[in-house]
């Protein structure tokens, strides 16, 4: 009885998101702003990947919301997840390969992390992929050999740190243009690694910010006591 | 009428994801299956977000050596759901938090084992007895019910009245 | 031509999405999830859209089904045998 309604629920559902969905006309744009942006973007911010200036540049308030969400998610989680007891059970660490190889993987993510943090105004990258490839590099490490510690107050100071430089950009830009996030520093020669103004080094404090929320959650995941079974 | 192009097939994968994850969270009696629904449901409007900006024949978002921006696709869904995937990330983690503290407290992620165990907690807390009615309050009623006249009760078994209707 | 392959693209996802609700075996469920973040990235590649390919094949793909699966750990339901008798089933 409850799976029917549960069917006929899914199925009225699917009829109107169809109904809705065949009244949109694709291939046209639904909204002015995005031709806008294209157009004026290049001379503006001065960043080749248009996504990252839209990101930073003209919604870079919202990003800064974003991270404030992500924050709070990562906060509650250690919260919820609290501290864990002196004696409680821990994994087994892996084996001496997966240890190798874990120890050889970290340096190379970590490269590999700050390269698409870096050129995020230039090719397709930036500080959320960046900072998820760096959160992934430690996590490489917690998960081969469980017994060792990441230090969480470290991370909650790079976190910290991070947030209060993302914010402090966009004060300084207050002071300096008027308009909190503002690009500054000139836009320089686009295509170049140091161009685009402020865009990469805010792009810099959201990569380390994601990273260290990503790891600091995983962090704690892993060290929740594992259940007697 | 809908015609097979690459936005109609994208369009039902969406649609298809959003429905099988909002049924997975009616249908399923596990709560991690749940937070697994929740995921697919998340994705198919991703997916439907970034169709909305696309356009046939249209370029990525990044300035090349001479690309006219006018034939590039629509880069502002691109940047929401950018957002909204590591926004949902950072939910799913605080929920796998959530459902480790339901499963050390109560041992189970059994929808249906959560409910009888947390109305046995909460009847505890109150005093009364864990498998007692929602109709039958402890105590007893203060009042027997009202003689009822007839069958004029909507769908409830009253007693037959005493003057002989009944063949 | 493109339609062909987000027509491959997209049934693979869609069942692998009716496999997370019907596997008995809890790590298998996630590892389909995780088909369906690597299915969605393809899709985000063909609608050139390269910066949200690049985050959903690093949270969808890849973070996500690690913190599902240590959460598996934690919750013990890390059941291999029960992936077993699926395999039996099917």
């Amino acid at each position: 009885m409850r799976n029917l309604a549960s069917l006929l629920f899914a199925g009225g559902l699917a009829f109107l998101l169809l109904a809705i969905a065949s009244q949109l006309a694709f291939g046209t744009p639904s909204m002015r702003v995005g031709a806008e942006i294209l157009a004026v973007a290049p001379d503006e911010v001065g960043a080749a990947n248009l996504v990252t200036a839209v990101l930073l540049g003209y919604r870079g308030i919202d990003t800064l919301g974003e991270l404030a969400i992500l924050f709070a998610a990562a906060t509650a989680a250690g919260v919820v997840l609290g501290r864990r007891h002196a004696n409680a059970r821990r994994d087994p660490p892996g084996g001496e390969v997966l240890r190798t190889g874990a120890d050889l993987l970290f340096p190379l993510l970590l490269v590999v992390g700050l390269y698409v943090i870096a050129h995020g105004h230039l090719t397709p990258g930036g500080g959320f992929q960046g900072g998820v490839i760096l959160a992934a590099a430690f996590f490489v490490i917690i998960l081969a050999q469980p017994t060792r510690h990441l230090r969480h107050s470290l991370i909650s100071w790079i976190e910290g740190l991070a947030g209060a430089a993302f914010i402090l950009i966009g004060l300084w830009a207050l002071v300096e243009d008027g308009d909190f996030l503002a690009p500054l520093l000139g836009q320089g020669a686009m295509g170049e690694l140091l161009s685009a103004g402020t865009l990469p080094l805010l792009s810099l404090a959201i990569g380390l910010k994601v990273g260290a929320e990503l790891a600091g959650i995983m962090a704690h995941i892993a060290e929740a006591e594992a259940p007697d079974a | 009428m809908m015609s097979f192009t690459f936005e109609t097939v994208v369009l039902i994968g969406a649609l298809g994801l959003a429905v099988i994850g909002a049924l997975g969270m009616v249908i399923s009696n596990h709560l991690f299956r749940m937070l697994l629904a929740l995921a697919i449901a998340e994705s198919g409007a991703n997916l439907l977000i970034v169709l909305t900006g696309f356009r046939a024949g249209g370029v990525a978002p990044i300035l090349g050596a001479g690309d006219p921006a006018a034939s590039m696709v629509d880069p502002i869904p691109q940047v929401l759901v950018l957002t909204a995937i590591v926004i949902g990330v950072g939910v799913q983690a605080l929920a796998v938090a959530l459902l480790i503290k339901v499963y050390q407290a109560y041992g189970t992620l059994d929808v249906r084992e959560l409910r009888d165990r947390m109305d046995a907690d909460v009847a505890a807390a109150a005093g009364v007895e864990a498998d007692a009615s929602q109709d039958a309050p402890a105590g007893g009623r203060p009042l027997s019910p009202a003689p009822s006249r007839g069958t004029a009760g909507f769908g409830r078994r009253s007693p037959a009245p005493a003057d002989g209707l009944r063949p | 031509m493109i339609t062909w392959v987000a027509l491959v693209v997209v049934v693979l996802m869609l069942a692998s999405a009716v496999a997370v609700l019907l596997l008995r075996s809890f790590v298998a469920a996630v590892a389909a999830s995780s088909v369906v973040g690597l299915g969605l990235t393809v899709l985000f590649v063909l609608m050139r859209a390269p910066d949200v390919a690049m985050t959903e094949a690093a949270v969808g793909a890849g973070l996500s089904g690690v913190i599902l699966a240590l959460a598996l750990r934690r919750l013990g339901l890390w059941h291999i045998e029960a992936a077993a008798e699926d395999r039996d089933r099917a």
